[in-house]
């Protein structure tokens, strides 16, 4: 009788204990909570105001050429007459051939490393790897000037003319006189640029997989190519695309080493060898000397039309990984 | 982002007033002028800015962010002084009650990549140029090319044409010239600081068009004269208006700097390509400077053209170790009076 009093004032002691922990715990994790949708509003909320800005400061040449300005292949700042096609289609063109180089490679380094290598070499190759992409983007500008462009003139270009030129249905593409800078030394540049965030990606995500499946997988017979083509990359596919997207998005608004290499002609071309023009390497060099209103605007415009590219480049392939799921069934 | 410059400028106008002002209460005055504009005088600015440092003790500050944004930087008051490689035409100065006045002359010269052909061997005129340019003359073989070089036999190479991808006076000023030579390329193309190219590759400053011409066999491009002259490459012979062919050199750049007509054009505004003197080179260009006519702040304003005159009288022997042209003394009288008359 004596002990329940006492065991039941203990109780009530613990009871406002508890409420009173839970009082300043429910408070702490609301304001955690609220931090953290802040953080994740605040990126919304630049993006959002990025674009706006750039809606903004290009409605003149909006409301001037209205949709032409998306298709009309003409860049005339003395006539003041802008067209965004010849950009928009140098900014993906040079991505997609960087794409078709990075992928595979990207592909192949990050197998080497995490399935082939041996131990004592995977530190020293993955850290040359991150080392890579730091490089800041105006080096690879001034290499692919003065040391690929040049060797691609000399070696390559001869040999892509006489031999793809030649090709029936893809031969337009690869035929032209051999300058060295163009579309195609743009899109190999931008690749070479790409390779080390792809493949660090794909390095760190193959990591991951648990070693208890791709052992079962080798101890049903599987060779290395069928553990990682059925074992690895299913159960890494999204983080692979996640690290395919990272690449694609530098490669679609590098700036600096493209406007090298590029040829930063606003002509229309079929052939890759040929000189074109990207988003930003035209407004790298145009903005300084940008000289009137219209001219100003049609440049940042192609700034928010850049935003757009990227925006629905990666909408597509959001899409394609989300039909890819469905189909088997995740 | 031009107001973010903006208002920097104007945060350091302000503290630099509050200085100067400080500072005159013991008759000391250490002013920082700031200027914005023109990329091709910048070279010449900081090692002026770094001689009148040594001399006087008062800086300049100047930010080459093209002739466009010094155009817009001294329109929004946020700088002492703009220099432009374009001048500005009168009325638009009057509108923005700007003056302006040159300040140095440089050259554009035309550089060309063939097998054979040595420095100041080839020899073009305005409309052959013109026409390479709008892509009329595709071959170094061509008829037209071959009766000015009598004595050059040169092979049947595809011309690869280089011009700037970047808005710059450079561009302007040889636009300006093939302007005036070929009506062809007046009514196709016109001038500005950038133009629509009818053919030819782009590369990124005077740097990239040599780069571009060094790497790309048969081709032609322009570039400054310290770029030719630095880097070694194959510059032509120009005719010019009065028919002689020149050799691009500080001497033909100051002959038709001396040959322009500047008593008829109002605030100096005139492009002196195509330059009547006998021995005159026809790409010329001059660097203009703008300023206010009505300074908000005399004794900023004074400072500036303490330095102007400084840079007139005594800066433009360093002008011509960097292989710009020292402006004639009649024309250095014409600013002088200008000033004069025009600034109050």
């Amino acid at each position: 009788m004596s002990a329940l009093p006492s065991a039941a004032i203990g109780l009530t002691i613990d009871d406002a204990h508890i409420k009173a922990r839970s009082v300043v715990e429910t408070r702490q994790d609301a304001f955690f909570r609220a931090l953290l949708f802040a953080a994740a509003t605040l990126v919304l909320l630049i993006l959002g105001a990025a674009a706006a800005s750039m809606l903004w400061g290009g409605r003149l040449a909006f409301e001037t050429f209205g949709w032409k300005f998306i298709v009309n292949d003409e860049w005339d700042a003395v006539g003041h007459q802008f067209g965004a096609f010849v950009p928009i289609y140098g900014t993906l063109v040079s991505s997609a051939i960087a794409m078709v180089i990075a992928i595979p490679v990207s592909f192949g380094i990050a197998l080497f490393l995490t399935e082939i290598a041996p131990t004592w070499l995977r530190g020293p190759v993955g850290a040359a790897i991150e080392l890579l992409a730091g490089i800041p983007s105006i080096i690879y500008g001034m290499w692919g000037l003065f040391s690929f462009v040049p060797f691609m003139a000399a070696y390559v270009l001869p040999w892509v003319d006489l031999h793809l030129g030649a090709v029936p249905w893809i031969g337009p593409l690869f035929r032209g006189p051999p300058l060295g800078i163009g579309m195609l030394t743009a899109g190999i540049v931008l690749g070479i640029m790409v390779i080390p965030f792809i493949s660090s990606v794909m390095r760190d995500v193959f990591r991951t997989v648990p070693a208890s499946l791709k052992e079962s997988a080798y101890a049903l017979g599987s060779t290395t190519w069928e553990v990682v083509w059925n074992v690895v990359l299913p159960y890494t596919r999204s983080a692979v695309v996640g690290g395919i997207f990272l690449g694609l998005g530098r490669a679609l608004g590098e700036t600096m080493a493209v406007t090298f290499v590029l040829g930063n002609a606003h002509q229309l071309s079929e052939s890759l060898l040929m000189p074109g023009n990207s988003i930003a390497a035209t407004i790298a060099n145009e903005f300084t000397e940008a000289d009137s209103d219209i001219y100003l605007s049609a440049l940042i415009a192609l700034g928010f039309l850049l935003f757009v590219v990227t925006f629905i480049v990666l909408a597509i392939a959001r899409l394609m990984l989300y039909n890819l799921a469905r189909k088997e069934g995740h | 982002m031009k107001r973010l410059f903006g208002s920097r400028f104007r945060a350091l106008r302000s503290s630099a007033a509050l200085t100067a002002s400080l500072l005159l209460a013991q008759a000391v005055v250490a002013t920082e002028l700031t200027g914005a504009g023109s990329t091709f005088v910048y070279p010449l600015l900081s090692q002026w800015s770094s001689d009148y440092r040594d001399a006087t003790g008062n800086k300049i500050n100047y930010q080459s962010i093209g002739s466009g944004g010094g155009i817009a930087q001294i329109k929004a008051a946020t700088v002492d002084f703009g220099a432009t490689d374009k001048p500005l035409p009168p009325d638009e100065l009057a509108q923005f009650g700007l003056a302006q006045f040159p300040i140095v002359i440089g050259g554009v010269v035309p550089v060309v990549n063939i097998d054979g052909v040595a420095p100041g061997q080839l020899r073009l005129d305005g409309d052959t140029v013109a026409r390479i340019y709008l892509g009329q003359i595709t071959q170094w073989n061509d008829p037209a090319i071959a009766a000015l070089n009598p004595g050059l036999k040169l092979g049947a190479g595809a011309i690869s044409v280089v011009h700037r991808s970047d808005g710059s006076g450079t561009t302007f000023n040889f636009v300006n010239y093939l302007g005036k030579v070929s009506n062809d390329w007046h009514t196709k193309v016109g001038e500005g600081t950038s133009v629509q190219w009818p053919v030819g590759v782009g590369g990124k400053g005077n740097e990239g068009v040599a780069a571009y011409v060094k790497q790309i066999k048969n081709s032609i491009g322009y570039v400054e004269l310290e770029y030719a002259l630095k880097t070694g490459m194959s510059f032509t012979q120009l005719q010019n208006r009065a028919g002689n062919f020149v050799v691009p050199s500080l001497e033909s750049f100051e002959a038709a700097a001396a040959s322009a007509n500047w008593s008829v054009a109002k605030d100096f505004s005139l492009v002196i390509t195509d330059a009547p003197g006998a021995n005159a080179w026809p790409i010329t260009a001059s660097v203009f400077v703008i300023v206010y006519r009505q300074p908000k702040d005399p004794v900023r304003s004074k400072a500036a053209f303490d330095f102007f005159r400084w840079a007139l009288e005594k800066g433009q022997a360093r002008a011509k170790e960097l292989n710009y042209v020292a402006l004639p003394a009649p024309l250095v009288k014409s600013i002088e009076s200008y000033w004069a008359s025009e600034i109050k």
